[in-house]
């Protein structure tokens, strides 16, 4: 069965993915609301930057946000500066490195959503006395809810999964940055296959029952 | 009272180039074929297109004037805009789409009453309904009370009929008939089919390929014979007229116009209506000495005012005055030669066919 240091982990997982996907869906929504929307020439190079976390190997990504938030790095003189002390190997450093990594998986099903919905609806709106931000959370945050609902799953599902940047970043401090990933390669390393199996069948179930919910209530979308 | 624009957009491969003074009340028709800039034109009046450098000034106020830096974005402007497609919000009701517009504006600006709107456009039944419920002819008649209860200054209509089919259309147009009579709103209606301009319009802008043809009244305009050419079969005029007198036993009712009158099918419209007439100009033709023995019930003595070539070689119009009322023949050029006719001659005007409208 569980030992403590896997609840911890499962404990400190849910919150690191819940945190991540609450902070995306503030971030996410207005950047990908202007790459539905502009006409403007940065649309190209932003849409690709934000999107480079989902073909990039996450130890790439991961050693560059070493980099970047170590004590020699720019964010890192920052965080030093603010007071904050360094990101690296604490659970801050978890979430901004998940914000990144996850940033696609939000940022995607959000701008499809929007760009569904056309420029007539909002056209319309504005024909009818409607400011951009009233048309905005008016119009277009309410048509495009069930794009919010499959970036909040895809973001927290991809969040709990995270392996390569979380071990880069975080390293594998139990009950401090240690995640569930990372307690089944503990278990697995330390042969400990029963252990292993109660948090990867949890994972596999969790995944399945995410994917289920993205499925089914995309399949009741009106059309 | 008037609406002045101006407007120079520059697309690849074409100019829309418009400096047009409209009245400020009734109903003015732009049209012209697809591509000629109309629907263009109506964005750039509304403001959903940005065009550097336009003018637009709408009874009195600006709405934009790029030399004084004045543009007021689309919100902003006391219009209202009825597209091609209904665009009704799909997750709000009928009610939560009428409401949408009428409570952005300030309760001292209301000046058309909701249930009134309501009524005109028969759309009491459906409030409750979503969108995706009505049928395309109900859709389009919310979308026009819904722009209608912005109490706007300026109505804004592109082509709102051309989605429906025939009989959506007979639906509707009575609706923007009652418009047109009860309400004192300019309207700015899009269209390229003749026989709704001719049912609804007071005045008339044709715009072919980005350039303003012609801009006037709707009963001169058409009585032009430069714009012929463009009209093709369509081309011919509108009276506006009176019925008179009904003949029950032969099914017809008289109408008159200025300097004359016609006998036409009775559509069971009372006596002292006003409706429109709709002659075109080949159910007209031309004879010397009033015919007898003839099937044409409606032969009017007039005067010829001009005859000018039409756009095939075999083909001419002639112009000709009924008292008041102008009337466009299209003849063969042999027939108007034969008959040698000239300026200020004394003719029978034949009228085969009058389409009686509204």
């Amino acid at each position: 069965m569980l030992n403590a240091p896997d609840l911890a982990a499962i404990w400190l997982t849910l919150r690191l993915a819940g945190l991540t996907t609450a902070l995306l869906l503030v971030i996410g929504t207005p950047i990908a609301w202007w790459l539905a929307r502009t006409r403007h020439w940065a649309k190209g190079p932003i849409g690709a930057v934000v999107t480079l976390p989902l073909v990039l190997p996450p130890a790439v990504l991961g050693f560059y946000l070493l980099v970047l938030m170590g004590p020699d790095g720019p964010v890192g003189h920052l965080t030093q500066a603010l007071g904050l002390g360094l990101l690296p190997f604490t659970f801050p450093g978890l979430v901004v490195a998940s914000v990144i990594y996850s940033m696609p998986f939000v940022v995607q099903p959000l701008r499809q959503a929007f760009e569904a919905i056309g420029a007539r609806p909002l056209e319309a709106a504005a024909t009818l006395r409607a400011s951009p931000l009233d048309v905005f959370f008016t119009i277009a945050l309410p048509l495009a809810l069930p794009g919010f609902a499959s970036a909040a799953i895809l973001g927290f599902a991809h969040t709990v999964g995270e392996f390569g940047v979380v071990l880069m970043i975080g390293g594998n401090i139990p009950g401090k940055t240690q995640v569930l990933s990372m307690a089944i390669y503990n278990h697995v390393e330390a042969l400990e296959y029963g252990a292993a199996h109660w948090l990867a069948g949890g994972m596999l179930l969790f995944s399945f029952l995410a994917l289920l919910a993205l499925y089914t209530r995309g399949g009741k979308r009106p059309t | 009272m008037s609406i002045a624009a101006r407007f120079r957009i520059a697309f690849p491969g074409f100019v829309l180039d418009a400096d047009l003074t409209l009245p400020g009340r009734g109903v003015t028709a732009l049209f012209g074929p697809s591509g000629s800039g109309k629907t263009t034109l109506l964005r750039a009046i509304a403001g959903l297109e940005r065009v550097a450098g336009g003018h637009l000034v709408v009874n009195g106020d600006t709405w934009q004037d790029d030399e004084r830096r004045i543009f007021l974005p689309t919100h902003q402007r006391p219009l209202g805009y009825v597209f091609q497609e209904a665009s009704l919000f799909p997750h709000l009701s009928v009610r939560g789409n009428l409401d949408y517009g009428r409570k952005r504006i300030a309760a001292a600006n209301r000046r058309i009453d909701g249930d009134r709107v309501i009524d005109l456009l028969g759309i009491g039944a459906l409030l409750d309904r979503l969108p995706a419920r009505l049928s395309g002819g109900e859709r389009q008649r919310v979308a026009i009370a819904r722009a209608l209860l912005t109490s706007p200054k300026l109505l804004l209509m592109d082509e709102p009929l051309a989605a429906l089919d025939y009989a959506r259309k007979q639906e509707i147009l009575p609706y923007l008939e009652r418009l047109h009579d009860e309400l004192e709103i300019p309207l700015l209606y899009v269209s390229h089919a003749h026989d709704e301009v001719a049912r609804l319009a007071d005045h008339l802008v044709m715009l072919e390929q980005g350039r303003v043809l012609a801009n006037g009244p709707l009963g001169a305009t058409l009585a032009r014979l430069d714009l012929p050419l463009y009209l093709g079969e369509d081309a011919g005029v509108v009276l506006d007229a009176v019925v008179v007198e009904r003949d029950a036993g032969w099914h017809l009712v008289r109408a008159e116009f200025p300097g004359g009158s016609v006998w036409v099918r009775d559509n069971g419209l009372p006596v002292g209506h006003r409706v429109r007439l709709r002659i075109l100009a080949r159910d007209v033709s031309v004879a010397r000495h009033k015919l007898e023995g003839s099937s044409i019930l409606n032969t009017l003595p007039a005067r010829v005012v001009d005859v000018a070539d039409d756009a095939h070689p075999a083909l001419a119009l002639v112009r000709l005055d009924i008292g008041a009322s102008p009337l466009i023949a299209r003849l063969t050029r042999r027939s108007a030669a034969a008959l040698e006719l000239r300026p200020g001659m004394e003719v029978w005007g034949q009228i085969k066919a009058v389409a009686l409208i509204g």
